[in-house]
């Protein structure tokens, strides 16, 4: 049924009685064309545009849990594409692109709000790189505004511009597109809509191994049973390393905890994401008044999706350095993720060295703004079993052969992205 | 007269003391020993809020910290705080609070208007429409809906207060002070044992100062008032009142919140920390946590003076009031029943309890009878009456048949307990649902934890004081404490009952691995499960049934959910918000998958829980960022001359966490005028800068120069010793991580200096390779950054400079050439001076202890004076630097540039090895038409780029064309005026770079492109004559 505020008042009548499953609960069919592995955001997507772009239908998600149970349903929601090189400025653009028009595209209010996502300076040397970034975007056609002090004190009223702070802000880089989405919306979204269009979303199937036929696999197994495969795809972030290892690769992938949390909800106070610069924060609002934090790696590889208190104090003490005002505010819920951290801050979207097996993964701690582009551009690569232009640089190899896409310029260590 | 609802005689507060305080405007009167909620209740206050999206009226459900209802915005101005329980606040003088999230009041509320859409503003509602027109969301939708929502307001000023931090070790650290931990906190603490007891309340007692209790013959309240007091005295033992327990993270390590000054009211205890964030790491821990009550869904169970009954009990009990005239009690189990029974007790006004049971206990039902109290059992509450209060009950019997409506002001219900196993899940310890008892209980830890009391099932007092014990006892035996002789006092030992609940040796055991003791809980409830009474019917009962009562979230909601498929859950939780509210569903999280559970056909175990998140309650963030505040969130630090640059009107930049002088205005100038002024001195005369914040670490050890050789480009074994050398670092992939001058003092040992920014990170990565890929090697480093200052001495005239201060030494280029060291005297201070330059003048750096710094720079300036000496900032060393081509770390470089790119082939050995090196074999490392170092010079010479530019090769492409791909070829990375040039200038990384020399390309800005001629990075003296100075 379409989802409309006519069908709401419709069912209103009807006491909501009417209203069909979201997405369709199947049984695992003995053989599908395509089997994507992890039910997430970036999975539901692929197996969307699978079947809306390529005219591959059928197709089986495999979901160990939940949908949108992993990073999808803990992330803190932002969407921006301020990237600054190329192979990344054109794909996440593209995700951007995507997203403005995602809820209608879906039929599903994935309540992308674009409200601006702000990167503070606090130091010249920190002013000189965001004007190096944001010249290259807007060369790049992506919108990007340097916002003085002024500026900021006027727009977000209870930022401390003063010189009071140990880093008072310079300034600011603004990219007014950006903004957030509420995240379980953009996996049900998903889910419903390729569900609509014939593909299989299996819930509570793990994968645990995969059956070859000399370099190809042939056949998924699963805690479901064994699910016959045409081709493969991964898109487990946080987990990659170890499904990878299923069929014997080894990936350059370090997983780590990513914490975040929120706030009791409040008034409307921030109408806006904002980042520290001078540590690492980073916050929004929800629309139920949540605010919605999140601070750096834990810093140990783990595949707890829990962490521990000493880098919440860290963030913390950052965000009120930002926020003099959330002093006396409280702390509702924090939480973990895991990330699966590249060496280049930059994930791979790619072909891997067997033959039907396609890699999505290495979202460090910035996936969720990619979902559409990266389930757009890994349904290209596996229908066409060669990647789209946007994706062409995500490669495996590159780890190889150095052509890595370090945005942040910060070197080949896992956490240091 | 503390309000008309007061029960004379009860509750444990102080009559003596009123307290005046104003609730939504008006003046109320309560006792020392209230909270603000039961002051309010003790005035006949109800309605205390109004719900979420329906905008209810809703009051105070329960007495603690599981309230979902009584939610208030505490003070006003900067010491205003947001969303506080009026159950947990305790009352003082003066006390200032108001509702949340209604306009223009509680009383009429303009938000029922919202009640007329109720029908559409079902679970998920808003992911189903605001989609057309796609504009409206964020403009029109979105800011209705977030002006809806949010509860209370944050300050709009600093908070006044400050917080602490502290971290503490202890043996057994006991959750929770009611009877299980007190009794488990006695037996560990009269061990010897370092012990901490921690409960959220004022005082020591929990469940023992909410009901009727008798221990040893003394009641419950003296009791634990005794324990407390010997507790408190014993010197191993911590005991914090008014702290609650929020994490339970790995490693036993605990986190807690102590509230100091918040019962004292905002600014009455000036100087002590309002809040104190505890830090413990046990060796083992019993959590005695007790447990909450849940309700019971039916029709319009929303209303104020609908109550959970051990909140009704504890009101009577605690605060000695009542919550009406006339009550009627909900329960469908015995421990309800009986807390009924404890509240007419107390407060004589309950006048009918309706069980859904066929049969109560004998002899509660007996109570029942003598204290006048009707009793029908098998019976239900299909819907409550009543507006802004309950003022009646339709009852019905449990096969549906309407049974006449019984009037009342009051309702308390029971529908069971859930014990608070949110600490024990946290740490993390899995779950058992006990379907005898209808609740989850803790089942199998991964830590050293014990549990006790009621979170462990145990309701009444002898099994709770036994089960407490009995925790303490395999704790002691785990630590290899035999539970010896028990204090046998009368008045600190439970009834003889209690020590039948002794775990027998075996299961001692058993459980010191972690385990919670197995064997059969005792069944101390008698309960019925009973979730909704629609559900028990059968049939659509009128009214709304909520589940989460701050989130509006009703039984149709969820069952709404399980028709679109969110059946797990999470998915319930999210798609309805169940248990997402500041309460975090611990009143409404059980009975929400219970119905879940019943919708999709499937056990409770089946459906299982949601995740238990810290914190347990919430926590504010001042507390988390403790003294981590305004200057001291990150150290300051400045060299021992910020004082003389200070007063010489040095303007300062933060450089890393240095202060470091940017430049030195003369009255009257502005940056560029004193930054001329300042080069221009440099190059003719002689400049002076405080180069103290280089990093500087002391490389020592036998093989200190062949680790050298692995972490350095270039080669390092036959440095003479008193010679320097410019080394390059790089990381693995062959990207440049540092650079800078190292010395070889003595044959074994170096000095190396780092760029300030990087100083720490460069210790880091020393230490992480020697530490764990070069055990072998004989190398300690050690940072001495803070141990010399150094004095930058530049220019024509630094020779004659240097040598009025250190007349001994020979400074002649012959016996004291470039890139050498000496040590000797200047001003009187033993000295290290280096003859290194960063400017292309001659230079030299002296090093001197850091005491002596500032005295050293007087000297300096001193004898300067008369050779046109002039202090510099580090925009002058970026020009001068610049101008020679000389590179900073982070400014010129990101970690995707090689030394190659940059020109610096020469610093790169082909002969060893050393981090990196294999990287440049790399295809992409070896393109030719990587980014490259150049200069630049504008056509138009008064041009000066902004750093961050970027470089087209055409004017045509600076603008975006999808048709022809990305424009940039490049950006300026380093740009200045130069005094000595007359000129604008630059430094660029452009592709291809060095074969584009000569050629024009066009710096992208908003007033158009400018041409730039790309050259060699050197613009000033190429052949590098001046650092032996002008003769």
């Amino acid at each position: 049924m379409r989802y409309s505020i006519f069908s709401l008042v419709r069912q209103a009548f009807a006491g909501h009685r009417g209203w069909d499953e979201a997405w369709r609960t199947p049984e695992p069919k003995k053989q599908y064309d395509v089997v994507i592995v992890g039910g997430g955001g970036h999975g539901l997507a692929t197996a969307y545009y699978l079947a809306k772009n390529h005219g591959v239908s059928n197709v089986a998600v495999l979901e160990k849990g939940y949908i949108g149970g992993g990073n999808t349903g803990r992330n803190t929601t932002i969407v921006r594409s301020n990237y600054m090189l190329d192979d990344n400025a054109h794909f996440y653009e593209w995700s951007l692109k995507l997203w403005h028009q995602l809820s209608t595209d879906l039929n599903y209010n994935t309540m992308f709000s674009p409200r601006g996502v702000l990167n503070l300076a606090h130091t010249e040397g920190q002013r000189d790189q965001y004007f190096r970034r944001g010249n290259r975007m807007l060369l790049n056609g992506i919108d990007a505004e340097w916002m003085t002090r002024e500026d900021i004190a006027r727009f977000i009223p209870h930022l401390d511009c003063s010189d009071n702070p140990r880093f008072p802000i310079l300034g600011g880089l603004m990219q007014r597109r950006g903004g957030t989405a509420r995240h379980d919306a953009v996996a049900w979204g998903y889910a419903r809509a390729a569900s609509a269009l014939g593909v299989d979303i299996i819930q509570n199937c793990e994968v645990q191994g995969f059956a070859r036929e000399g370099n190809r696999v042939v056949a998924v197994e699963t805690s479901r049973g064994r699910i016959g495969a045409g081709k493969v795809g991964i898109a487990v972030a946080g987990n990659s390393g170890r499904v990878a290892g299923m069929v014997g690769l080894k990936l350059p992938i370090e997983t780590h905890v990513l914490q975040a949390f929120v706030s009791e909800p409040l008034k409307p106070m921030l109408d806006t994401v904002v980042t520290y610069g001078a540590g690492h924060f980073y916050m929004s609002q929800s629309d139920k008044g949540e605010l919605v934090m999140g601070g750096d790696l834990d810093f140990y590889p783990s595949y707890a999706q829990k962490g521990n208190i000493p880098i919440l104090e860290e963030a913390v003490a950052a965000g009120l350095q930002m926020f003099p005002i959330l002093s006396r505010v409280r702390m509702m819920r924090h939480w973990g993720g895991v990330m699966d951290m590249t060496l280049d801050g930059s994930p791979i979207i790619a072909k891997t060295p067997i033959d039907n097996f396609y890699l999505n993964g290495g979202w460090c701690y910035g996936g969720f703004k990619a979902t559409p582009a990266s389930g757009w551009v890994f349904a290209h690569t596996i229908a066409h079993d060669a990647p789209h232009e946007l994706n062409r640089a995500h490669t495996l190899e590159r780890f190889e052969t150095g052509h890595v896409i370090d945005d942040k310029g910060a070197g080949p260590v896992a956490q240091w992205h | 007269m503390s309000g008309a609802f007061r029960i004379p005689g009860a509750g444990h507060i102080d009559r003596a003391q009123p307290l005046a305080f104003r609730f939504n405007s008006k003046s109320l009167q309560g006792c020392a020993g209230d909270t603000l909620a039961s002051a309010l209740l003790a005035n006949g206050v109800h309605l205390v809020a109004r719900s979420f999206k329906y905008h209810r009226p809703r009051g105070m459900f329960t007495a603690g910290n599981e309230e979902p209802n009584a939610i208030v915005q505490l003070e006003r101005g900067p010491h205003t705080e947001p969303n506080l329980r009026a159950t947990e606040i305790e009352l003082y003088a003066g006390l200032v609070a108001a509702s949340v999230n209604c306009f223009p009041s509680v009383d009429f509320d303009l938000g029922v208007l919202n009640r007329l859409a109720s029908a559409i503003l079902v679970a998920g509602f808003y992911n189903k429409t605001f989609m057309w027109p796609k504009s409206f969301w964020k403009k029109f939708y979105e800011p209705v809906l977030r002006n809806a929502s949010g509860l209370g307001v944050a300050p709009d000023a600093p908070d006044p207060d400050i917080y602490d931090r502290l971290h503490w070790h202890c043996d057994v650290l006991v959750v929770g002070a009611g009877p299980a931990g007190l009794s488990a906190a006695l037996e560990v603490a009269r061990q010897g044992l370092r012990t901490v007891l921690i409960d959220e309340a004022p005082e020591p007692g929990g469940t023992l100062l909410q009901r009727p209790a008798q221990i040893g013959g003394i009641a419950g309240a003296a009791w634990a008032a005794r324990a407390a007091a010997e507790l408190d005295g014993l010197a191993n033992v911590l005991v914090l009142r008014r702290t609650s327990v929020f994490g339970y993270y790995d490693h036993n390590y605990l986190m807690a919140l102590e509230r100091r000054t918040d019962h004292l009211g905002p600014g009455r205890a000036p100087g002590i920390a309002r809040k104190r964030l505890w830090h413990f790491r046990a060796a083992r821990v019993i959590l005695a946590t007790g447990a909450h009550e849940r309700p019971i869904v039916f029709g319009n169970n929303d209303l104020p003076g609908i109550m959970l009954a051990n909140a009704a009990c504890t009101y009577a009990t605690r605060y000695g009031v009542a919550l009406g005239r006339r009550g009627v009690a909900f329960v469908n189990n015995d421990h309800g029943y009986a807390l009924a029974l404890d509240t007419q007790a107390a407060a004589g006004n309950l006048s009918l309890i309706v069980d859904a049971r066929p049969a109560a206990d004998p002899e509660l039902a007996r109570r029942a009878a003598g204290a006048g109290v009707r009793a029908l059992q098998g019976h239900v509450i299909a819907r409550a009456l009543g507006g802004k209060r309950v003022r009646g009950v339709d009852i019905r019997t449990c096969a549906g048949t309407n049974a006449g409506r019984v009037e009342c002001d009051h309702l308390l219900i029971s529908g069971g307990i859930s014990p608070a196993v949110h600490l024990f899940s946290q740490a993390p310890g899995t779950l058992r649902y006990d379907a005898r008892l209808a609740c989850f209980l803790p089942d199998r830890a991964s830590q050293a934890v014990e549990v006790a009391g009621a979170l462990n099932a145990r309701l009444q007092l002898a099994s709770a004081l036994a089960d407490g014990k009995a925790a303490a006892a395999r704790t002691l035996a785990a630590l290899g404490r035999a539970p010896a002789a028990l204090a046998t006092s009368a008045a600190l030992t439970a009834s003889s009952a209690a020590s039948a609940g002794f775990v027998p040796p075996a299961t001692v055991a058993a459980t010191a691995a972690g385990t919670p003791a197995p064997g059969p809980v005792p069944d101390e409830l008698h309960i019925e499960p009973l979730w909704s009474v629609q559900s028990l019917l059968g049939r659509k009962l009128p009214g709304k049934h909520f589940i989460d009562l701050q989130n509006d979230v009703t039984e149709s909601d969820i069952r709404l959910a399980a028709r679109e498929g969110f059946r797990s859950v999470e998915h319930a939780k999210r798609y309805t918000t169940t248990g997402m509210a500041t309460d975090q569903g611990k009143t409404s999280n059980v009975t929400g998958l219970a119905i879940l559970a019943e919708a999709l056909g499937k056990t409770i175990p089946e459906v299982g829980t949601t995740t238990f998140r810290p914190p347990f309650t919430p926590v504010t963030f001042g507390a988390l960022a403790g003294r981590d505040r305004g200057t001291l969130s990150d150290p300051v630090r400045i060299t021992p001359m910020h004082a003389w640059h200070a007063a010489n009107g040095a303007v300062f930049e933060d450089v890393g966490q240095w202060k470091r002088p940017w430049y030195f205005p003369l009255p009257g100038e502005d940056m560029q005028a004193a930054v001329a002024r300042e080069t221009r001195a440099l190059r003719t005369t002689a400049g002076v800068m405080d180069a103290t914040t280089l990093g500087k670490i002391d490389i020592r050890g036998a093989d200190a120069a062949e680790f050298l050789n692995r972490v350095y480009t270039n080669a390092w074994t036959k440095l003479a010793v008193g010679s320097c050398r410019y080394g390059l670092m790089c990381k693995p992939d062959g990207m440049m991580m540092d650079d800078g001058v190292t010395a070889r003092l003595a044959p074994d040992r170096f000095l190396m200096t780092t760029t300030t920014g990087n100083a720490a990170r460069v210790l880091d990565w020393l230490e992480e390779w020697l530490q764990t890929e070069w055990p072998g090697l004989k190398v300690y480093c050690t940072s001495v950054t803070e141990q010399w200052s150094t004095v930058a001495i530049v220019g024509p005239n630094s020779r004659k400079i240097l040598q009025a201060l250190a007349p001994d030494m020979d400074l002649s280029n012959a016996a004291f050439p470039f890139m050498t060291f000496r040590e000797g005297e200047v001003a009187g201070l033993r000295a290290r001076v280096f003859r290194i330059s960063f400017s292309g003048e001659l230079s030299y750096e002296v090093n001197v202890p850091s005491w002596h710094g500032l005295a050293l720079w007087q000297a300096v300036i001193d004898a300067g004076k008369a050779h046109g000496l002039t202090p510099y900032g580090t925009e002058t060393m970026h020009v001068a630097r610049a101008e020679k081509g000389y590179i900073i770390i982070g400014q010129e470089t990101d970690a995707t540039v090689t030394p190659q790119d940059l020109g610096l082939a020469w610093a790169v050995s082909t002969q060893k090895d050393f981090i990196g090196k294999r990287s440049f074999a790399r295809v992409d490392t070896r393109r030719t038409d990587r980014k490259q170092l150049v200069g630049l010079l504008p056509r138009d010479k008064s041009f000066v780029a902004a750093e961050g530019s970027h470089l087209v090769a055409s004017p045509a492409r600076a603008v975006f064309d999808p048709a022809s791909g990305s424009p940039s070829i490049g950006h300026i990375t380093s740009s200045y005026f130069s005094p000595n040039l007359g000129s604008g200038f630059a430094l660029a990384l452009i592709a291809n770079g060095r074969a584009l020399r000569g050629q024009t390309v066009y710096c992208v800005r908003d007033a158009g492109p400018q041409p730039m001629t790309v050259g060699d990075p050197v613009f000033f003296d190429p052949e590098g004559k001046r650092r032996d100075g002008i003769d």
